[in-house]
């Protein structure tokens, strides 16, 4: 299957995803520039973490104005699968492709640390391979994780089972403590209506060697070879 | 002609840098404050438009890229210079 990994200036995960599509996934993936329009005919899209333009104005708000943004809409928009992590997950948001948004962690800290969140539903085309309620430790690295929508969003995304991944202690509940940035309802990651495209502020890519710490990230990208 | 474009967090959107502020201003001893809301202030430069013309523009740009309005609301005034 052949992989796209966006480049926009100032990501840097975007070599992470690739080494993790390429080398350990054993896929075919190439680097997609932020001014170009060509997705040379890639079949996933992976918006990859960092800080693209800088963080300036709001997280995501400016990358998603580059040309290669409006290929990717095209894309999504026509069922392609797109997956967005931390810094892709806002720009999703901001692109609107999915709902609500991303605002700076209760703590107004930057949070580095491993955490634990529960998959809420396996229907999108990146949580196939899970089991519903199985909780995965995934690393987070981010200041801007703060998922929030209002209550017509989020009772939207309820009733349509968008909600993909919540943050949960080591016993699998939703707890307030164990919400690492004041997201709202513990969200970790969303879908939209048709589960082709997910963002989620965790980082998968980071978790699929047993030598970095875990392995739980892997079937995110699998889920998509089925 | 000048855009003062004000974005600010919406009243239902925490805002834990407006809170630290409003602690430390506690701190340094002015307990009259009530809340601080920490928002953005932007000027933008404008040529050739008429001011109502102006007006349609910037309220685009504000609704299109300046402000999220999901978690922000955006006010502004256009004055001459």
């Amino acid at each position: 299957m052949k992989w796209g990994v966006v480049t926009f200036p100032g990501s840097n995960d975007d070599r992470d995803s690739l080494y993790c599509l390429e080398r350990v996934l054993g896929q075919e993936a190439v680097p997609l520039w932020h001014k170009d329009r060509d997705l040379h005919g890639v079949e996933a899209i992976v918006l990859p973490g960092g800080f693209s333009y800088g963080d300036y104005l709001r997280c995501g708000a400016v990358a998603r104005f580059s040309p290669v943004m409006s290929s990717v809409v095209a894309f999504a928009r026509a069922g392609g699968p797109v997956l967005g992590m931390c810094n892709g997950f806002q720009i999703l948001c901001e692109s609107g492709l999915l709902p609500g948004a991303l605002v700076r962690n209760r703590s107004l800290a930057f949070i580095c640390e491993w955490v634990s969140v529960r998959v809420e539903t396996t229907r999108t085309r990146f949580t196939a391979r899970y089991a519903a309620g199985e909780c995965l430790s995934l690393p987070i690295k981010h200041g801007e994780g703060c998922y929030v929508a209002d209550e017509a969003t989020l009772t939207a995304l309820r009733d349509n089972d968008q909600i993909v991944f919540r943050y949960v202690n080591r016993a699998g509940e939703a707890l307030d403590a164990a919400n690492p940035n004041g997201a709202v309802q513990n969200i970790a990651g969303v879908t939209n209506a048709n589960g082709n495209v997910v963002g989620l502020m965790p980082h998968p890519e980071h978790a699929v060697e047993a030598l970095l710490g875990g392995e739980d990230g892997r079937r995110l990208f699998t889920s998509v070879f089925a | 002609m000048l855009a003062k474009v004000y974005v600010t967090p919406k009243k239902a959107i925490l805002d834990p840098q407006g809170k630290a502020i409003a602690h430390s201003l506690h701190a340094l001893d002015y307990p009259e404050v009530s809340e601080v809301r920490m928002g953005k202030y932007l000027e933008v430069r404008l040529a050739g438009l008429s001011k109502q013309h102006a007006e349609q523009r910037v309220e685009e740009m504000c609704r299109r890229l300046l402000a999220n309005l999901i978690i922000e609301d955006f006010r502004f005034e256009i004055v001459e210079e």
